[in-house]
């Protein structure tokens, strides 16, 4: 049969001189041939200024997303150079105490992964047990590849992922999602990327009881606790947001709350300052409630004071003995 | 159908022009997914042009972002019904529309039976014509040897 007379966008242009420049290019090693030339191209270097300016610490995260980015740009260059470059296994695992940033950094890994050009559209599926385990016999492998099927092209990412494996009850249809889990995870890499995420010692539970899961992710990646430091600077970021500020003394207040915090029981890293701040804000807004006839200024409305801070019941169980 | 020189059938989409490759296939899930469709899989051994409805193979694919998903769906379909003919259909839900918006054949059967006239003497010399499809001329589980 004669060629098409059509061309496939994406596929290698049938004659030299068509617009499929970077392919053509790739053929005879005229491509890019520096780290520079190729990161000018792509998006790769913002996506990663943006991770290192946006989130705080979480510096074995990041080292691994750079790596990661380092390895995709020098695969280019073997590209153009006609050496063989594979995509590289991109599933990952997130484990880490509450609160160190495990859903928030799998929310901006879509978008890292998209922008780095390993996922096509860069959309996230956030399901967790529910969304992939049926209620009854025959009911799991259609819910899962359903699932899988809306998240190709993108992530999966699998919120509190030792749920799915229930040893107490072996008639658990758990296990059957694993199975189908695993066999798109190995035989379409190409097409999505999953991240499981959950707590450290369950998830270490999790993978000892399904090794071929655990063997088949290549990032295991471990979530630090935040030193204070970090905690300080992530609250600081969090009233950003919301448009409000520590007014004086306030700053310094709140890094002796952390102090007497973080030992005490239930202390879940970010989760837990991002509450401390709610609560200073529902003590600010019934302090300047309590003043009626005053007309505040946009100042007063977005100050957090110290008084907020040290209200706080941290503070009491500290000076009561 | 009795004159159809290339012995293949003409139904749906792109139906004249050599069989779509697989990545051919993909661009044209992608152009429906861009307009938010939804595909689904069907399959069936008579290709009848009144067999409006064919089986389905699995559920309609509704929110899918990429075309990966409905292809794997099409490779296991393939893989189950080799000799079928099976084809994609894209579902356009936007109110109003609501009907089957796409729809090719992306499997034949290597030899396709195609169709035969058939004429009913009717009384006062009247003739009935009808088409019938040579695939239904064996029972349902010895077609497609």
């Amino acid at each position: 049969m004669a060629a098409p007379l059509y061309q496939i966008p994406g596929q290698q242009a049938p004659s030299p001189g068509a617009p499929a420049e970077a392919h053509a290019a790739a053929a005879d090693g005229t491509g890019e041939r520096t780290v520079a030339e190729v990161l000018a191209k792509s998006r790769a270097g913002a996506v990663i200024d943006d991770l290192e300016r946006d989130l705080v610490g979480l510096a074995p995260v990041k080292s691994r997303i750079r790596d990661i980015a380092a390895l995709l740009v020098i695969d280019k260059l073997r590209m153009n150079l006609g050496l063989l470059a594979h995509a590289p296994s991109l599933h990952m695992s997130f484990t880490g105490n509450p609160g160190t940033g495990k859903t928030t950094v799998a929310l901006r890994m879509a978008e890292i992964l998209h922008g780095l050009g390993l996922v096509r559209k860069g959309h996230l599926v956030a399901v967790t047990r529910d969304d992939l385990v049926g209620q009854y016999i025959g009911h799991t492998a259609p819910k899962t590849k359903e699932v899988l099927k809306k998240a190709m092209g993108g992530v999966l990412f699998i919120d509190e992922a030792y749920y799915l494996y229930r040893p107490e009850n072996e008639r658990d249809y758990g296990q059957e999602a694993i199975e189908v889990l695993l066999q798109v995870m190995e035989n379409q890499r190409d097409d999505l990327v999953v991240i499981l995420a959950g707590y450290k010692d369950r998830m270490a539970a999790f993978f000892r009881s399904n090794p071929g899961l655990s063997s088949r992710i290549a990032h295991h990646l471990d979530f630090p606790d935040y030193p204070a430091g970090d905690l300080l600077r992530i609250a600081d970021k969090m009233l950003e947001r919301q448009s409000y500020r520590f007014g004086p003394g306030a700053r310094t207040a709140f890094e002796e709350y952390l102090v007497r915090r973080v030992p005490q029981p239930h202390f879940a890293n970010a989760r837990s300052v991002r509450n401390a701040l709610d609560r200073a804000r529902l003590r600010q807004a019934s302090r300047l409630y309590a003043d009626q006839d005053r007309v505040f200024t946009a100042d007063d409305l977005s100050t957090i004071a110290e008084s907020d801070i040290r209200a706080s019941r941290v503070f009491e169980i500290a000076a009561a003995p | 159908m009795m004159t159809n020189p290339v012995g293949r059938i003409t139904q749906g989409q792109f139906s004249y022009l050599p069989a779509l490759s697989d990545a051919e296939i993909t661009l044209q899930i992608e152009y429906g997914l861009g307009k938010g469709y939804a595909w689904s899989v069907e399959y069936t051994d008579d290709p009848h042009p009144r067999n409006t409805y064919w089986e389905m193979f699995g559920l309609p694919m509704f929110d899918l972002k990429d075309a990966a998903g409905v292809m794997m769906e099409l490779q296991n379909c393939r893989k189950a019904f080799p000799r079928h003919y099976i084809r994609l259909m894209a579902f356009d839900s936007t109110r109003g529309v609501e009907s089957t918006v796409m729809s090719f054949i992306v499997n034949r059967p290597s030899g396709e039976p195609g169709f035969g006239l058939r004429r009913q003497e009717a009384p006062g010399r009247t003739i009935r014509y009808t088409v019938h499809s040579y695939a239904t001329d064996r029972p349902e589980t010895e077609r497609n040897p």
